[in-house]
């Protein structure tokens, strides 16, 4: 059986592991931008805090994956959660570094206007300081995204969902006549999926950065 | 310096009464102003009183880091003082809520301050937009400030700050400052990031600005012809923002209070003072003219009958043409298309002494014809007149000043006698 007959028997389990796939490093995506943002807010305008946001984060990264999902499952069991717990930590750390370089970039003169203005603490963040950092900060969850596409391959070693059973299963049966097609697929269609995300950010950016900063 | 409030107090009620629903501006009082930075031994600004009048513009001068601009933070509270009190409009506003005051004061900074992300009309609706006026309201408001800072609403409202130029972000910084029509404005140096034309276009445009709004402004800036041009009273500053002398540009310019400050007038105090007075204050002589039109044995005539060597030659929209000397005529031959000098200079009556003097200086004979609104010839300045002129004005200068000194004198011994009565009453109490 050639590579596309394969695709053609298999695509509907396929497409059901490219949507899982999918579906759970966006969700990561989400939470992790969430947390990683809010750490940025809360940290950037200490020195200290911010160093230690940032070398938290990355001491989290520097973990294999193999590793951290193997800690994870003792104490969260098999499946979901111990996927969605590391691809969020994984995602952490290039949101949290850029939202913490992107929010001290801000021109201290225009944070000097806009509390001359009358802006209150909040209104300056979300109004101005944020909008303006916002560039940096969709860089870094870019980055991050394509990192979870690969990393969220690891997760079908804790029976996490996605792309990753279709490698694991080729490798685990390494000799038979699919197992090069299994992890042919399972590879590409990560590959397919994080350029569609890619395409996706681009389109994102251009809806959200204003004009009057882009690039 | 009595004498520049009365007209400016006149100047607003006049104004006021034509545009009775503008805003003037309010009082601001600084009383033992202080601010000292944890750790460090001087305070950055050492006990400040000052009192600013409504309506006025007050430029804070000094050297870099004589606490100017620490002063000027300290009104709208950007920095904290550490003690003593600040009143706006009688109001005591050192303990009110920072962010309501802000509010109330517009706020200029150097390199405009505007918010890039945003369209010059949401940069300008800012304050408008959090005080909580109406969208419809808001909108007008915003094309009313693009008129009024010079920028053609449509085509700017939905420009971004990137796609103006120095000047122009300036003033929109100027609008978003005045948006919500505050009573104050503070300017931290807002001129110091342009180019010295732009920056004198912008000036003019302040001072017509000023005109129409009577606000109260405090102004910041280490240029003290910045000072002279703009300034009400200019406060001269020494370090730790102790006032070295607090009065009227003409005042500071022809008796500064000591080498400090006349140090910071820097050389030729004298020839500054020629840019506080027009034309149209010194005596403008009137000069033998004649129009082209006039047959050419009448120009003889009156060249003979007027007793001077010279003529003025108008064109037919009697605007100064030709300075015509008696030989000149001579060698005229029947046509006047020859002869005579380009008049290739004139200053309007509304120009310095100073545009005048230049214009003096480089005309061979010394003098230069005045115009009016349409260019017309309405007279003739010279070189005696400009000097008896800067004569009379230094010597009127130095008797205001002789008398201000007394007028000073008087007061502090009057306070310092309330002073110590005052004291002696509260010790009682």
């Amino acid at each position: 059986m050639n590579f596309w007959d394969y695709l053609g028997n298999r695509h509907q389990q396929l497409l059901t592991d490219a949507y899982q796939h999918a579906s759970a490093v966006f969700q990561c995506m989400v939470v992790a931008t969430v947390i990683g943002v809010l750490i940025g807010v809360i940290t950037y305008r200490s020195e200290w805090a911010g160093s230690l946001a940032t070398t938290a984060t990355s001491t989290l990264l520097t973990i294999p994956s193999l590793a951290m999902i193997g800690l994870l499952i003792p104490v969260v069991g098999l499946g979901v959660a111990p996927t969605v717990i590391a691809l969020t930590l994984y995602g952490l750390l290039p949101i949290v570094r850029n939202a913490i370089v992107g929010l001290r970039g801000v021109d201290p003169s225009l944070v000097d206007a806009a509390k001359g203005i009358g802006m209150s603490r909040a209104a300056r963040l979300v109004k101005v300081e944020l909008p303006i950092a916002w560039p940096p900060i969709l860089t870094g969850i870019r980055v991050s995204t394509q990192m979870l596409m690969g990393i969220a391959a690891i997760a079908a070693y804790a029976s996490g969902p996605g792309l990753g059973n279709e490698i694991f299963r080729g490798i685990g049966s390494l000799g038979s006549k699919n197992a090069l097609n299994q992890v042919l697929a399972g590879t590409l269609g990560i590959i397919v999926l994080a350029l569609l995300f890619d395409a996706a950010y681009i389109l994102i950016g251009r809806l959200t950065i204003s004009r009057g900063i882009r690039v | 310096m009595s004498e520049t409030t009365a007209t400016s107090t006149d100047g607003a009620t006049a104004e006021g009464a034509a545009a009775p629903h503008e805003t003037t501006g309010a009082t601001i009082e600084l009383e033992n102003l202080t601010k000292r930075y944890a750790g460090s031994g001087d305070p950055a600004v050492d006990s400040v009183n000052m009192e600013i009048k409504a309506g006025e513009i007050v430029i804070l001068v000094g050297p870099s880091g004589c606490g100017k601009s620490t002063t000027l933070k300290m009104i709208n509270r950007l920095i904290e003082p550490t003690s003593g009190r600040i009143r706006i409009g009688g109001e005591d506003v050192t303990d009110m809520d920072p962010v309501k005051l802000r509010r109330k004061i517009g706020y200029a900074i150097q390199s405009s301050g505007l918010f890039p992300h945003m369209t010059v009309a949401q940069n300008i609706a800012l304050v408008p937009k959090m005080i909580g006026w109406g969208k419809a309201k808001t909108k007008s408001r915003v094309e009313e400030m693009l008129d009024l800072v010079g920028l053609d609403p449509g085509e700017f409202h939905g420009r971004y700050p990137r796609q103006l130029s120095g000047g122009q972000q300036q003033r929109v910084g100027v609008a978003r400052a005045l948006a919500a029509d505050p009573p104050v404005l503070l300017m931290d140096e807002p001129f110091g990031a342009v180019d010295p034309i732009t920056r004198d276009h912008l000036q003019d445009e302040l001072i017509r600005l000023q005109h129409e709004l009577h606000k109260t402004i405090v102004f910041v800036t280490h240029d003290f012809d910045e000072a002279i041009k703009l300034g009400d009273r200019i406060a001269v500053l020494r370090e730790r923002s102790h006032i070295a002398q607090f009065d009227t540009p003409e005042a500071i310019l022809t008796n500064p209070a000591d080498d400090f400050v006349s140090g910071f007038v820097g050389a030729g105090a004298a020839l500054k003072r020629l840019n506080l007075t027009r034309v149209r204050d010194v005596e403008i002589a009137d000069f033998a003219t004649v129009t082209v039109d006039d047959p050419l044995q009448d120009i003889f005539d009156k060249l003979r009958s007027s007793g001077t060597n010279e003529l003025l030659l108008l064109d037919k929209r009697r605007r100064p043409y030709k300075w015509l000397r008696r030989g000149d005529l001579m060698r005229a031959e029947g046509s006047l298309a020859r002869a005579g000098t380009l008049v290739h200079d004139t200053v309007t009556r509304d120009a310095t002494l100073r545009d005048a003097l230049e214009a003096v200086l480089t005309d061979n004979a010394g003098r230069v014809a005045v115009t009016g609104r349409r260019g017309e010839f309405t007279g003739v300045v010279d070189m005696q007149t400009l000097l008896n002129s800067v004569h009379e004005m230094l010597e009127a200068d130095r008797l205001d000043a002789v008398e201000h000194q007394h007028e000073l004198q008087e007061q502090r011994a009057l306070l310092t006698h309330h002073e110590q009565e005052g004291n002696g009453g509260a010790a009682k109490a």
